[in-house]
């Protein structure tokens, strides 16, 4: 992609490393921001989590009273196991649709140009009214079910503990499917039009140039998407919030959502702060794990020959 | 090949992807802050956005008018936005001028962090504000012996709703007791509509039967134990008697399909009453509000019917015994000016129940919590409905603020998710005591 193909340039043409060290002052600015906006905060995060805190009252110091509290509560193990559910059945349901649609879509007939402005409409909805608008469609007594009189349809969607999740990551899918799919579009317009005529002289049909030829080449896109896709997971708070509020019982209660309930429901900020900092360990790790899934050879061109 | 270099800086860049994920995930409920900064003695107010709405800010608009050089800058927030909002505001020391609060447990922790005004010099220096309120609803602002808040809306106590149409289809009284209630059940079910509708979502509503039973079956003397943080308060025989009944009326279908997943904030709780598919609720005063103004035909023709909860043979509680909101209140920040909380003072003296406000209140189809009410009560097109909540509201022995605003915040939350998985079925009333047993103890 785009970066490792930077990259690869700047590997080889020695004079760009050569200027690196005087060009370093430029991710000054970056640096302060980040600094700023995200080391200190995470910093004051992990102070606040060996802290008794209310939201309004003075600070006192807890030890490690909340880690203990926290990391006996089953509720926290609960919420992990239920965003890592989450995180597979979002990527479970959003990587094939998303890959699907973006190679549908990287097409370039007019038909397909004009489903594809269609298909991005979600993207364009705010969480809370994608949220607001799948529960008034999913009440049981005035939604779909009230309306059609298809017997399936009456089930209690987000009432139903065994459903609930289902129906969220649905929710959650149909909300980010065209975000990934533009990232796939993308991809399979960057692979080189040789490649499928070198292929297409050679007798491939269609469903061989996909898995022969797009695939492979989508491997960064996958990385790219994916990492977005789970990393993006354990911030889907707001959605949740507004669809279910974490319930029926626990049953949609995922660790970002936990975290808010703890710090602003509850109005234990030092419980919180131990899960803000699980949650950042845990979205760390899987970042790096994904890193590693591309493999050691990343600078391998995927372009020889082309 | 990648050097080490840029691998070190690619996998920094992915942790900082995923750190500053959980960054905005924690800071996802701070919001935007506190309220605009208002200047020299301009106050600023929060409210709800409920039926009295409109009320206030025409009261906001008439002090305006009157006070062009100290204005007063009023926002409406929904209940569970404002719960979290106005704490986090307080917390940072943005509040507005005037924080709204339920009285209880909230107002004891703004208390004790010294975030609101004692107002006990007000009400010395102007006994006529506090001498209109009904003494029963002013105590709930009292903490420690000092006045922390002032009653700013209506009396909200909680009965039954009723469809007078289905109750009547269905050949059955309007429930006065709890085997009544039950033998209701299943001859409206034979209707083929829910005995009663209920915002299971939002968690409180399901609460208000839990507060009820406790209180019939056992008085008032078990909530006190609980209130007071007495080690095992919650084991007393009545609160497991009252989540039995609970699980007994759930298992007989007494709640609409789908109960679970709906909301009281949605109105699709309340639809459910006026559009014939529930026949009853058990809710709040302020749903008279909500169907005065969703659905005003379904009180015109008469097809409202509301009663008090019903009583259980051989329970020990006051019949009188009702459970609600008192009212909601207004308390005066300390972070604020000395000239911003002189004008939010003189807004609590003139603006708040000033004549256009006491019948901007009533006009609403709610009563104020104010003494001498019945002429205007009897004058008012719901005359009926205002007549029944302020009799009940002054003759109860107990008007008990709900136990999620009584409680300590922190124990609320928790005293409501369990609320919640007994009404699942998925904690049986045992779980549910030794759960909130080590949840008081904490």
């Amino acid at each position: 992609m785009s970066t490792s193909t930077l990259r690869r340039n700047r590997k080889s043409t020695p004079s760009i490393d050569g200027t690196r060290a005087s060009l370093a002052w430029l991710t000054v600015p970056a640096l302060v921001f980040f600094l700023a906006f995200a080391i200190v905060p995470l910093g004051g995060v992990v102070v606040l989590s060996f802290m008794h805190w209310d939201g309004i009252g003075a600070i006192s110091w807890a030890g490690f009273a909340n880690w203990a509290a926290i990391l006996t509560d089953p509720l926290t193990g609960y919420s992990l196991w239920t965003t890592v559910k989450v995180i597979l059945l979002s990527c479970a349901v959003q990587i094939p649709i998303s890959l699907l649609l973006g190679v549908f879509t990287a097409g370039f007939q007019r038909y397909r140009a004009a489903l594809s402005v269609l298909f991005f409409i979600p993207i364009l909805l705010s969480s809370a009214a994608v949220a607001l608008t799948f529960t008034a469609l999913l009440d049981p007594n005035f939604g779909l079910s009230g309306a059609l009189p298809i017997a399936a349809l009456k089930q209690d969607w987000l009432g139903n503990p065994d459903l609930a999740l289902f129906v969220v990551v649905f929710v959650l899918s149909w909300q980010h499917i065209p975000f990934h799919t533009l990232v796939y579009q993308g991809g399979v317009r960057q692979i080189p039009k040789s490649l499928y005529e070198a292929a297409g002289i050679d007798g491939a049909n269609v469903v061989q140039q996909f898995f022969a030829i797009t695939v492979p080449q989508l491997k960064y896109t996958f990385i790219t998407s994916t990492t977005l896709m789970v990393v993006g997971t354990l911030t889907y708070f707001d959605l949740i919030f507004v669809l279910t509020g974490g319930g029926p019982g626990h049953a949609t209660s995922v660790l970002p959502l936990f975290m808010y309930l703890e710090g602003f429901r509850a109005n234990d900020m030092g419980g919180a702060s131990v899960l803000g900092v699980i949650l950042a360990v845990f979205g760390l790790g899987l970042a790096l794990i994904i890193q590693r899934l591309g493999g050691k050879n990343r600078q391998a061109s995927q372009l020889e020959g082309a | 090949m990648l050097s080490p270099l840029t691998t070190k800086l690619t996998r920094r860049r992915f942790a900082a992807v995923a750190m500053a994920a959980a960054i905005g995930a924690t800071m996802a409920g701070c919001g935007s802050g506190g309220p605009t900064q208002a200047k020299g003695a301009e106050a600023t107010m929060w409210s709800l956005t409920t039926g009295d709405q409109p009320v206030i800010k025409a009261a906001v608009d008439r002090w305006n008018k009157d006070n062009p050089d100290r204005k007063i800058t009023v926002e409406f927030f929904a209940s569970d936005a404002m719960k979290a909002k106005i704490r986090t505001a307080v917390g940072s020391g943005q509040p507005p001028t005037l924080i709204f609060n339920w009285a209880g447990g909230g107002l004891k922790s703004y208390v004790n962090a010294n975030a609101v005004e004692d107002l006990s010099a007000l009400a010395k220096d102007k006994p006529q504000v506090t001498d209109r309120y009904l003494p029963s609803v002013l105590q709930n602002g009292v903490v420690n012996g000092k006045t922390y808040a002032l009653p700013m809306s209506k009396v909200n106590p909680a009965s039954i709703y009723y469809n007078k149409d289905l109750l009547e289809k269905a050949g059955i009284q309007p429930p006065k007791t709890w085997d009544e209630l039950m033998a209701a059940v299943p001859k409206l079910k034979a209707q083929g509509v829910a005995p009663f509708a209920l915002g299971g979502q939002s968690k409180w509503p399901e609460l208000i039967w839990l507060e009820y039973l406790v209180d019939r079956q056992g008085g008032s003397a078990v909530w006190d134990r609980i209130q007071k943080g007495e080690p095992g308060a919650w084991s007393d025989p009545a609160v497991i008697d009252a989540l039995t009944k609970i699980q007994q009326l759930v298992d007989a279908g007494g709640f609409q399909e789908g109960f679970a997943s709906t909301a009281s904030t949605s109105g699709s709780e309340l639809a459910l009453l006026y559009t014939g598919k529930a026949a009853m609720s058990l809710q709040l005063a302020s749903q008279y509000q909500s169907i005065k103004q969703g659905a005003p035909a379904f009180i015109s023709e008469g097809k409202l019917g509301y009663t008090p909860f019903p009583t259980i043979s051989g329970g020990k509680g006051d019949p009188s015994y009702i459970v609600g909101t008192p009212a909601t209140f207004f308390s005066l920040a300390t972070a604020a000016t000395d000239a911003q909380k002189q004008t939010a003072k003189d807004f609590l003296v003139s603006g708040l129940y000033s004549e256009a406000y006491t019948e901007g209140i009533i006009g609403t189809g709610a009563v104020p919590p104010l003494k001498g009410m019945e002429q205007k009560i009897n004058s008012a097109p719901d005359s009926n409905f205002l007549n029944y909540t302020y009799d009940l509201s002054q003759k109860a022995s107990t008007f008990q603020l709900s136990w999620d605003q009584a409680l300590d915040p922190s124990l609320a939350d928790t005293l409501l998710t369990h609320v919640g998985q007994v009404f699942l079925k998925q904690e049986t009333p045992q779980q549910f005591v030794d759960a909130m047993n080590a949840a008081g103890s904490k």
